[in-house]
């Protein structure tokens, strides 16, 4: 596995630079926070990307663990999928990462093993957009889930507190059971 | 090599972020961010102008036809009236202390939300058309106007005025870092007053300050149905200690008026703060007897005509004092409300003087409230702080060992009045698991939940989860370290809006208010042992028990 090797030697570049591309998806303005403000708490869309970029980078060198590779996608996709960003730039970030190692490997990739390790790295990569297209979906879903809970609650609770609702009572009132058709043609 | 980077294909899906500067930069408003037009019903019934249907995303929004000269007559009459506004127009030197402690600007990333731009977008009128230097670099031509920071209002600007002034939550965090004391929400204060005189309102201020204005709260439930709640809390108090509380309604001579938000009714998880308030109070009048009246009037803390203009926020306000006028009461109690002790405890001067009612002062320990000398009025946690201080309360802190509790400063009450010690003294009495978010989340620097002054509607959800993020992202670091599950405040509009939140964010925690805490450990005279805490989940010891 040299690919590997060569990828773990570069792996603080390469976060580096893949977090300078989805950093470049902001307003100049704001890339420039984001890429400067170091405390989690004062810039959490920035060191949220840039703690969780590094911990996929290391996951994907390694396999894909789905439940760890969810972990970490999930926090950004979660704060991209409310961001003003369309379904694919939200989510399209993922593929910043092969242009990335293409760059930092632009020498060795002539080499034949390489090129084919490569080729399954890239893969993985794909594979990762998928389950990020799976969460953002997740995100967006729990927005709108959001809006209609809170519309229900405001109006039908509402209602409901106000005493203008008539619920099932607890304790079911004795009925006979229901005479069955056939009896009932019998009789008639 | 022909073929295009990822990055390129990626980016000629979509445009690349803007790459001209923010005055050349035309708005657009963006479903999920912007909020529904007011109703027009609802802006009539208050006599504000320009009643009428409009759509903030079709290009004509139906204005008056003379729309810049009011709004240029309004400017300046609030330069003149407002000294405030005078010298954070001319004062600012744009040095950026504000531009990233912004909720909104941290969680949407957007300019425009930097609070020295959003200010920028008044200020760049307020330039051009109110300064003798905007005044001669204009003679020059546009360019020359924009080195100068000055820009005529168009109808662009007008709607990038809308689209932004309601993307701020009046928090004031950026105040607190502003080395000059600019208070930028005083200057969306404003500037929402000037959209006011033409008719430009959403929906979500206008309908609770007309319903406010009509029946006495924002939902417009009239007294009858609030007085069924309560009896419903108090069937529910009985269930749970045996014990049956007996608030009293509009009871003229009572001593001391209670008055809350009305999401506290209404609302859950502020229904069981009432629930709390209601136990809190038959406590005190069984040990002490003491006396309190609630009100089917003034049913409403909340203030939505603060988001509005000054004489709206001052006829809300002013219709609880006229209840605790008519029912001839010493002083008022109020409940665990943001705004409305922005309103009390900043404009009360301005919008009084009460002076029927007299220098608060609890019957049970003495303690004279010097603090609410003028506004008549004391903090439900100033007053249980008071209480548990001179050892008045009975409380078992074990009830609440189930949570692991952390504390979100409401905005209004924190930055806007003040209060940090009271609750934190009250929390560490009625729990054993009290963790801190870090320091720069909490105190002055506390985040907004992201839903403040008016925005808590539900058509701009994206806008609120990206304020609510840096908030969220505290509480996700003490739930991740301390295993934290309930996140505590002390304000109704927080206690809607943190929900959603938190479902969003950090769905492992809850939302509750500091008094239902309270009532959680208030150990009734004469009650049954407790199975459960006010939610009718199991207390520590009793998850196993089946009681029936």
């Amino acid at each position: 596995m040299r690919l590997n090797n060569l990828l773990s030697q570069k792996k603080a570049a390469i976060t580096k630079k893949w977090f300078a591309l989805v950093i470049k998806t902001y307003p100049s303005e704001t890339a420039k926070f984001l890429k400067s403000q170091k405390d989690p708490f004062a810039n959490p869309v920035g060191r949220t990307i840039y703690r969780e970029l590094e911990a996929l980078f290391a996951e994907l060198l390694k396999g894909i663990d789905y439940e760890t590779i969810t972990s970490s996608l999930d926090p950004i996709i979660r704060i991209r999928a409310v961001q003003n960003f369309s379904p694919s730039q939200a989510t399209g970030f993922i593929f910043f990462l092969k242009n990335v190692i293409r760059e930092s490997l632009h020498k060795e990739i002539l080499e034949e093993q390489i090129i084919n390790e490569l080729l399954l790295f890239e893969s993985k990569i794909d594979e990762l957009s998928l389950i990020a297209f799976n969460l953002y979906m997740q995100c967006r879903e729990k927005i709108y889930e959001l809006k209609a809970n809170e519309m229900k609650n405001r109006t039908f609770r509402a209602f409901e507190r106000a005493g203008l609702v008539s619920e099932i009572p607890e304790v079911e009132p004795d009925l006979k059971p229901i005479i069955n058709i056939k009896e009932a043609s019998n009789d008639s | 090599m022909s073929d295009p980077t990822p990055e390129e294909l990626l980016l000629g899906i979509d445009p690349k972020p803007p790459q001209t500067g923010w005055m050349d930069t035309p708005v657009e408003i963006k479903k999920g961010i912007y909020c529904y037009a007011s109703n027009p019903k609802s802006v009539e019934y208050v006599g504000l102008p320009y009643p009428r249907q409009w759509n903030p995303i079709e290009e004509d929004w139906n204005l008056p036809e003379n729309w810049k000269e009011i709004i240029y007559k309004g400017f300046r009459e609030r330069l003149d009236r407002f000294r405030s506004i005078k010298v954070f127009m001319d004062i600012c030197v744009r040095c950026g202390a504000c531009a990233d402690k912004c909720h909104f600007f941290i969680g949407s990333g957007d300019p425009k939300n930097m609070p020295v731009l959003r200010a920028e977008l008044l200020r760049s009128v307020y330039r051009n058309d109110f300064t003798a230097a905007g005044k001669i670099l204009g003679f020059f031509g546009k360019n020359f106007k924009k080195i100068g920071g000055a820009r005529e209002l168009t109808l662009d600007v007008l709607k990038e005025w809308w689209y932004y002034l309601f993307q701020c939550s009046e928090c004031r965090r950026c105040s607190v870092f502003c080395p000059y004391g600019i208070d930028t929400a005083e200057i969306t204060i404003m500037g929402r007053e000037l959209l006011n005189l033409i008719g430009l309102n959403i929906d979500w201020i206008a309908t609770p300050a007309a319903n406010c204005y009509r029946t006495g709260n924002h939902l417009g439930i009239q007294p009858h149905a609030y007085k069924d709640m309560l009896d419903f809390f108090a069937d529910d108090i009985e269930d749970i200690t045996g014990i049956r509380v007996d608030p009293s309604f509009n009871r003229k001579g009572a001593e001391i008026l209670f008055i809350t938000p009305s999401g506290d009714v209404f609302a859950d998880p502020g229904t069981f703060t009432c629930m709390g308030y209601m136990m809190l109070f038959h406590f005190l009048q069984e040990k002490y007897g003491f006396d309190i009246t609630w009100s089917t009037y003034a049913s409403e803390g909340g203030n939505f005509g603060f988001f509005t203009s000054h004489e709206t926020m001052k006829r809300l306000n002013t219709k609880m004092y006229a209840e605790a006028k008519r029912l001839g009461v010493k002083w008022i109690l109020g409940g665990e409300c943001g705004h409305m002790w922005r309103v009390i405890h900043q404009y009360m001067d301005t919008n009084g003087p009460p002076d029927f009612l007299e220098e608060p002062v609890s019957p049970i320990t003495g303690t004279k409230f010097e603090n609410a000398r003028s506004t008549k009025m004391v903090h439900i946690t100033e007053f249980m702080a008071d209480l548990i201080k001179h050892g008045k309360l009975d409380l078992d802190p074990t009830r609440n060992d189930h949570l692991k509790v952390t504390y979100h400063d409401s905005c209004n009450t924190s930055r806007g009045m003040g209060l940090l010690e009271e609750p934190r003294y009250i929390l560490k009495s009625v729990c054993n698991n009290f963790y801190e978010m870090p320091a720069n989340c909490i105190r002055e620097q506390t985040f907004c939940c992201g839903s403040g002054s008016g925005l808590n509607a539900g058509e701009n959800m994206e806008l609120r989860m990206q304020g609510g993020l840096p908030r969220a992202n505290a509480v996700k670091y003490v739930h991740e370290k301390h295993d934290v599950n309930m996140l505590s405040c002390i304000c109704a509009i927080d206690r809607a809006a943190l929900l959603t939140s938190m479902e969003y964010w950090v769905p492992e925690v809850d939302v509750t208010g500091l008094t239902e805490l309270v009532a959680n450990a208030l150990i009734l005279p004469g009650e049954k042992e407790r199975e459960t805490d006010l939610r009718s989940e199991p207390l520590p010891g009793m998850e196993g028990d089946d009681a029936e």
